[in-house]
Formats: C-alpha cells, structure tokens, sequence
C-alpha cells in the first residue's frame, strides 16, 4: 500500500433522499471527503446483490448503498423489502470472508445533510483503516 | 423403506387407470448402482418401472415447473416442502398435483459408499443392498457391511422434516422425526473464523468447481428463464473458472435461494466433484430462521421471508 493510498468507494443512493442529501450538502459547502464514487438509483429496494458484487469485483475498496429512512419510502415500502435483502447479503458477504467495513448501509433523509457528512466520513475512515481491498476483485478484467 | 415400491405402484396404477392424473413422476433403476434416475409414468402398463429405495435423492419438484397437466408427483419430506414453495411462487397449482407422500428416513451418500473401499483402487461396486437397517455393498472381491444410519447423506442426517408437510395420500405410516439436531454447527464454525481464514476456506472449498451447473440444474428452486450465469448484456458474472468468478457464481447462486431453499441436498448430489456449497445455503437458512423467524416450505399460506417485511425487522447494521 502506498503512502498516497486513496479508498475508492461507490455509493449507492436513492434518488429522493439520499442523493438529496448529498446535493444539499454540496450546495451548503459542508466538507466530506472525496473518496465516494455515488450512483444514483431510483429506490434503495433496486438494488441487486450484482450492483454490488459487480462493484467490488471491478476494484472498489468500499460499498456504501444509502436510501430512505423506513416509513419515508418515496415508493412507500421500498427500503423495507431492501432492509431484508441487505441484511441477508452483508451477513452472507461477511460470512464468506470480505471484512467487516468494507460494505456500509444507511438511511439518510433528504435533509440530514449533516448526517450525510458524518457517515461520508465514517465510511471513508472505516475503508480506509482496512487498506486496499483485494478479495473479490478480479485481477484481469478489462473494463471497456 | 424398500418395501415401499408396492405401495408406489398401486397408488400409481390406480391413478392413472381412474384418469385422476395424466402422469406420475418417480423414480426408475439407473443403469448403475445407486444412481436412480427420474421417471415419468404415462402408462398403467409402465407402473412396474417405479421403484423406491435409498437411493431417491434428487429433487422431483424440480420436474413441475410450468407444468400444465395433472401430476402425481412422488415426494419425501423435502420434496414436499419444495413442492409447496413451487406453489407460493405460482410455478405449479396445488390442484394439478396429487401428492404421493413418502415418510424418508434419509438417502444414502454414494461418495460414502465410495470410501468404504480403498481410495485410489477402482473397485466397482455392483450392487447396493439394504436389510435391517444395515447397508450391504457387494463388489468383485467380496461384500462389505455397513450401518445405514452412518452413511445416510450430509443433509439427510440433520433432517428435521423426514415426513412430507402435503399430501394426498402417503405410502406408509410418518416415521419418528430427528429430535434435538444442531443444524449449523459447522456454519458457526466457520462464522467464527476471522475473514482472512474465511476467504481461504471458500477459496479451498471451490477451488476443484469447474461450473458446469449441475448444482443449479439439479434445484428445483433454479427456474428463471435466463439465469444470471447466462446473462451477457449486461454480464454480471465471468463464465470463467477464475476463482473470483466461481465464487461469484457460488454466492449468487446461494443468495437466490434465500429464504427458498430445503436444503433437500440435490445440489451437492449432483456435484461432479462433491463441492459442500450447502454451507452457502444453510448459512442463508440460518439467518432466515434466526432474523425472520422464516423455514421454508412449510406452509402454504404463508408468503416467503423476501416478499414480506416487518416494520421492526432488524437493522442495527445500518446506520
């Protein structure tokens, strides 16, 4: 690992809140650190245990998906059926061998762009302090 | 359990000269020992093709996929419960089928049989038998003995629904049900592991894969029209033996039976290599049980454990 060793993390956002956040954060000109790659989505309950595998295996040192606090639901139960699928994935990614810290799930409100910024920065740090990640990537893809 | 092929028959029979279904899936003798294969029985004349011993491990409920005629499928315990998440996925309609239960007393592991012998010396064995609950392997050089109980097949042997949850009808009495098994004493074993241990015991696990899918052809729970594997636009998953790409694939593969699967053991069965990839699906059949309260299969009311959700359902890892 060398000195100048950035975490590269991709975040997952959902598009009425989380992603709010964020822009809301960026248009007051708070401070977070610039290692998340975001990818907007239209709901925390799109995403697919292959958005996340397909990140990491393509190098990602950190995942990060972040949607709506349950009951605030823009499609009204998204995040709910979500919430079961992540905590089967992140128990079942863990069990077979990623560190714990590697893969991050949050609810953060289109307003909490406080929020926002400190769990930026604990996932940022919590990345960081497990150094490259080398597991589930694949060494020899060619990405078009 | 052998003298269980009468029964199959007559009910068999029966149902096919009444009309009541247009075939009866079971099982016929394979060409070699201990390797049965499927049967589908159209004809009363074809009745005496169906036998029943120990060695009906596969998964019938894999055969009724999308089917449109009326069915008497032949089932042991996690057939059934196979049978009924056929149902709740609106694969198979409960009316279409007529259930030959059969209460299981578990299948008898071939690689077991394999090792009575000495690795390495290609004996071959001729003939299985079963008497008294003692297995009796005959090969040229002589015959060797074996307790049944010993040989039965991983997941057979920590069974908790020997007995089918449906049927219309069953071929003999229930048998006892296992009392007091620790399911996921070795799952718990390797969650204790810290990661590093963890990812080489996967990567050693796979390591032989050679992904040729018998296990995802074999489960009656892989039914979508172009499986993932299969996808090229985008391609989630590299076709390559890589082990990256094996592990992918074991992963995904584990992830879709969430909450599905009976742990019915086909998988494994089927393995051309004899890879353990039900320590992947047994790990998601624990946290189903433990964070949901969720087995699958068991009801037909009930609707599966990622269709549903709570409000208070867990979430301390989220922040």
């Amino acid at each position: 690992m060398s000195a100048n060793w950035e975490p590269k993390i991709v975040a997952f956002f959902c598009n009425w809140c989380t992603y709010g956040a964020a822009d809301l954060a960026g248009v007051s000109r708070m401070q977070y650190p610039p290692n998340i790659r975001v990818i907007r989505i239209p709901c925390s309950g799109r995403m697919s245990p292959k958005f996340i595998l397909s990140a990491f295996r393509n190098g990602a040192d950190g995942v990060w998906v972040s949607g709506c606090h349950p009951g605030d639901c823009h499609y009204l139960e998204g995040n709910y059926y979500a919430r079961r699928k992540f905590s089967l994935f992140k128990n079942l990614i863990e069990y077979m061998g990623i560190e714990p810290g590697r893969l991050h799930f949050s609810w953060i409100s289109s307003a909490e762009a406080t929020k926002f910024v400190e769990v930026v920065t604990g996932v940022t740090d919590a990345v960081r302090a497990l150094g490259p990640h080398e597991k589930f990537v694949k060494t020899n893809v060619k990405v078009a | 359990m052998s003298n269980y092929t009468d029964k199959i028959r007559e009910i068999s029979e029966r149902l096919l000269k009444q009309g009541k279904v247009d075939m009866v899936i079971g099982f016929k003798k394979g060409t070699v020992p201990m390797m049965n294969e499927p049967c589908f029985v159209k004809k009363p004349e074809d009745i005496s093709k169906l036998v029943w011993d120990s060695h009906c491990g596969i998964n019938l409920a894999n055969y009724l996929t999308d089917r449109k005629e009326k069915i008497g499928v032949i089932a042991k315990g996690c057939d059934s419960r196979n049978i009924v998440t056929h149902v709740i996925e609106n694969k198979i309609k409960r009316e279409q089928l007529f259930i030959i239960g059969v209460p299981c007393e578990g299948m008898i592991d071939r690689r077991k049989i394999a090792s009575m012998f000495q690795t390495g010396s290609e004996t071959e064995i001729l003939s299985v038998a079963e008497q008294n609950g003692k297995i009796i392997v005959r090969t040229k050089d002589g015959e060797k003995t074996s307790e049944r109980a010993d040989l039965l097949q991983k997941n057979c042997a920590l069974c908790v629904h020997r007995n089918p949850v449906i049927y219309d009808e069953l071929v003999a009495e229930p048998v006892a049900e296992q009392k007091n098994i620790d399911r996921y004493a070795d799952i718990r074993e390797i969650e204790a592991m810290p990661p590093d241990q963890k990812w080489q015991y996967f990567d050693d696990l796979f390591s032989a894969c050679i992904r040729c899918y018998a296990c995802r052809n074999a489960c009656p729970l892989c039914y979508c029209p172009t499986c993932f594997v299969d996808e090229s636009r985008p391609q989630w998953v590299g076709k390559s033996t890589d082990p990256i790409d094996t592990k992918t694939f074991h992963f995904l593969r584990a992830y879709h039976c969430a909450g599905r699967c009976t742990d019915c053991g086909s998988c494994e069965r089927v393995c051309p290599v004899g890879i353990n990839m039900r320590v992947l699906t047994r790990k998601l059949e624990k946290d189903c049980f433990e964070s949901f309260g969720w087995e699958a299969g068991l009801s037909l009311e009930q609707r599966p454990p990622l269709d549903v959700y709570k409000t208070n359902d867990p979430e301390d890892f989220i922040k």
